[in-house]
């Protein structure tokens, strides 16, 4: 029972999932069918980014796994060892230094280069379904390019609060064609999704859909001129490394209302302090 | 200060050895054995063989005591396990009217070829604890009766000699296998039966249910009801014939409905069909029930907007293994989604605050 294929997939289904990738990024953004294997982590866990990692690794690749940001959340931990173990390759912290990076829920804060893969993690693929709960009503509405709906929503957002409310899994329209959800990333990860040198491949298991974005994708946030979309963060600095441009967690450190800013991204907090740079609540040792 | 979420590996090692603590129980109490589990846990076998789509009572035994007795658990290890393995080759089509039968009963008619036979079954038993079982000591042997040499045809077979029931035409194209191909909408019967077949018995029972309560009421009687063994054939192509490699317990359900006919044609009953590995006459009949319910594009019936009905509904939701992963997914750290959903309601409530502000002021 130890012996499974490279990286746990057969490879049947491995070239299965290489052509639903490569259709996938011949149409940007379209979400293809593929036939999803119950894979031996929970649904909803990541097993549409496991199947598109396991498709992709060689035995020279250099893996990186990110949890919100960080390389020691749990989850990052658990896809991490399945991989040490089933596949044997390389693994890291250093997003320089990876050659595919399986993420959920954030792009990485060091700017990815080309050669780079970028493997999200989709719960709910069909950037539609809360206006629509009908596969066979959203697929159409792609089909024929029928996205008024989802201005509509936007357009209420903003009648009733002022703004767009959707701070997570903002959505976006690639090469001007297909509406897509980049993942619940937060809103403010989305320009790094235009014009990334990486390529960037999203696998949502449960769901059996695989989309992707070639590089240097032409990808833009739906907005309105009079109501531009907005990157948005917490208005601080984080309280370790000092960075003033990188997404920040707020962590509750007492029952009176302390909290500190911390990057979510841990590789590029720890390089920063690495290299010397100090936030508000630095501890000097270090 | 900010170790929330380090140490996450040293976290899941520890973890898993209390999990491992605590599925052994005491050490003072004997260690249940697999063969135990599947002769004396045989119906929680069979569910785990059926949701998990795999029959291998031994396997199926072993995923219930390594999931601590949590059934969809054990569900999943055996889904787990099962898409590992390689296909060599496709049976031929299972004749469950040669089934060697336990249980065969029909509430549509009194007697019939075949006759009716109770087979072991907690129907009339009164459920009452019984405390003997604490302390047990052996079962006597049960009254046993030579085999019937007499066939046991369908029931629905004998409706159809009088062209009572509508027919079900032979279809000899090979059936798409939801395993291997992600599901398209609509989905042809053979594959909604596919899914209602490893779907959950609790959601498949509760629909059913909604149907006999009015949410898509399919007027369904149970014509037969079988359980038995049944041989498993497979052609080899190297010998020309075919050649049985074994058997598997199956529970069949075919339920005859009412319909009331059309101006082209006169009534006729209509079929729903449940076919479950193991024994499990509550999701078969649940089964066969739900695929009747589902059928109303294809017999005219209107679309009452029922959900045991809407074959996306169904079809999308019964599966135990997606529903409990995407469900319990949301333990999972979700910080910076909320982080950001957080950032939006401070700064819409503040902009609020800011506009009602100057009268507050004023007071």
């Amino acid at each position: 029972m130890s012996d499974y294929n490279f990286a746990y997939l057969d490879e049947q289904t491995k070239r299965m999932i290489r052509r639903a990738l490569l259709k996938a990024l011949a149409i940007p953004g379209y979400q293809v069918p593929f036939a999803s294997r119950e894979m031996p982590m929970p649904y909803g866990w990541g097993t549409g980014g496991v199947q598109v990692t396991a498709a992709c690794l060689t035995p020279h690749d250099r893996l990186k796994v990110i949890d919100q940001g960080a390389d020691d959340t749990t989850n990052a931990v658990s896809i991490r060892r399945f991989f040490q173990r089933t596949a044997g390759v390389e693994v890291t912290e250093r997003t320089a230094e990876a050659t595919v990076i399986q993420t959920r829920h954030r792009i990485p804060e060091h700017p990815l280069t080309e050669g780079q893969i970028l493997v999200y993690q989709v719960p709910i693929p069909e950037p539609l379904r809360f206006l629509e709960p009908r596969e066979t009503e959203t697929r159409k509405m792609h089909e024929l390019e029928e996205y008024g709906l989802m201005h509509v929503k936007l357009y209420e957002d903003i009648a009733r609060h002022g703004e767009i409310a959707t701070s997570y899994a903002y959505p976006v329209r690639v090469e001007g064609r297909y509406v897509m959800d980049p993942s619940p990333i937060p809103k403010f990860d989305n320009p790094k999704l235009a014009g990334n040198p990486a390529i960037q491949l999203f696998g949502a298991g449960r769901e059996s859909r695989i989309y992707a974005l070639p590089p240097y994708s032409d990808v833009v946030s739906l907005d309105f001129e009079d109501h531009p979309f907005v990157a948005s963060k917490a208005d601080h600095d984080c309280d370790l490394c000092g960075a003033g441009s990188s997404y920040l967690d707020e962590v509750i450190t007492d029952d009176r209302g302390s909290r500190m800013f911390v990057c979510s991204d841990t590789d590029f907090c720890n390089s920063r302090q690495a290299e010397g740079h100090r936030g508000r609540l630095s501890t000097e040792a270090a | 200060m900010y170790v929330a979420v380090k140490g996450g590996e040293r976290a899941i090692d520890a973890a898993h050895a209390w999990l491992a603590e605590e599925r052994r129980g005491d050490p003072a109490v004997p260690h249940l054995s697999v063969p135990q589990i599947r002769e004396q846990m045989a119906l929680a076998v069979d569910r785990v063989m059926a949701e998990g789509s795999l029959y291998d009572p031994d396997l199926a035994a072993l995923a219930i005591k390594q999931a601590r007795g949590d059934l969809i658990e054990a569900v999943f290890l055996i889904r787990a396990y099962r898409t590992t393995l390689p296909r060599f080759a496709s049976s031929r089509p299972m004749d469950t009217s040669a089934m060697a039968v336990d249980r065969r009963v029909s509430a549509t008619f009194k007697d019939l070829p075949g006759g009716q036979v109770l087979g072991p079954t907690f129907d009339y038993t009164h459920r009452l604890l019984d405390f003997a079982l604490l302390a047990e000591t052996g079962v006597p042997p049960a009254p046993t009766a030579p085999a019937p040499a007499e066939a046991m045809p369908h029931v629905t077979g004998l409706l159809d000699r009088d062209n009572l029931i509508e027919p079900e035409p032979r279809c000899d194209d090979a059936p798409g296998d939801l395993t291997r191909s992600p599901l398209e909408l609509p989905a042809d019967r053979a594959l909604r039966l596919q899914s209602l077949a490893r779907g959950d018995e609790g959601f498949v029972l509760s629909l059913a249910y909604s149907t006999q309560r009015g949410y898509g009421r399919t007027h369904a009687f149970v014509g037969e009801l079988r359980i038995g063994r049944v041989a498993v054939e497979v052609e080899l192509p190297e010998l020309g014939f075919a050649v049985e490699i074994g058997e598997v317990e199956l529970t069949e359900c075919e339920t005859v409905n009412q319909f009331k006919g059309s101006r082209t044609e006169p009534p006729q009953f209509t079929r729903g069909y449940g076919l479950v590995m193991g024994q499990s006459e509550r999701k078969a009949i649940s089964m066969s029930l739900v695929d009747r319910a589902l059928r109303w594009q294809e017999l005219g019936e209107d679309f009452t907007g029922a959900p045991a009905q809407d074959q996306e509904f169904v079809l999308s939701h019964c599966d135990n293994v997606q529903a409990t992963g995407f469900l319990e997914h949301i333990k999972l750290p979700h910080y910076v989604d909320f982080q950001s959903e957080l950032e939006l309601v401070r700064r819409l409530r503040a902009e609020a605050t800011a506009a009602s502000c100057p009268k507050e002021a004023a007071e």
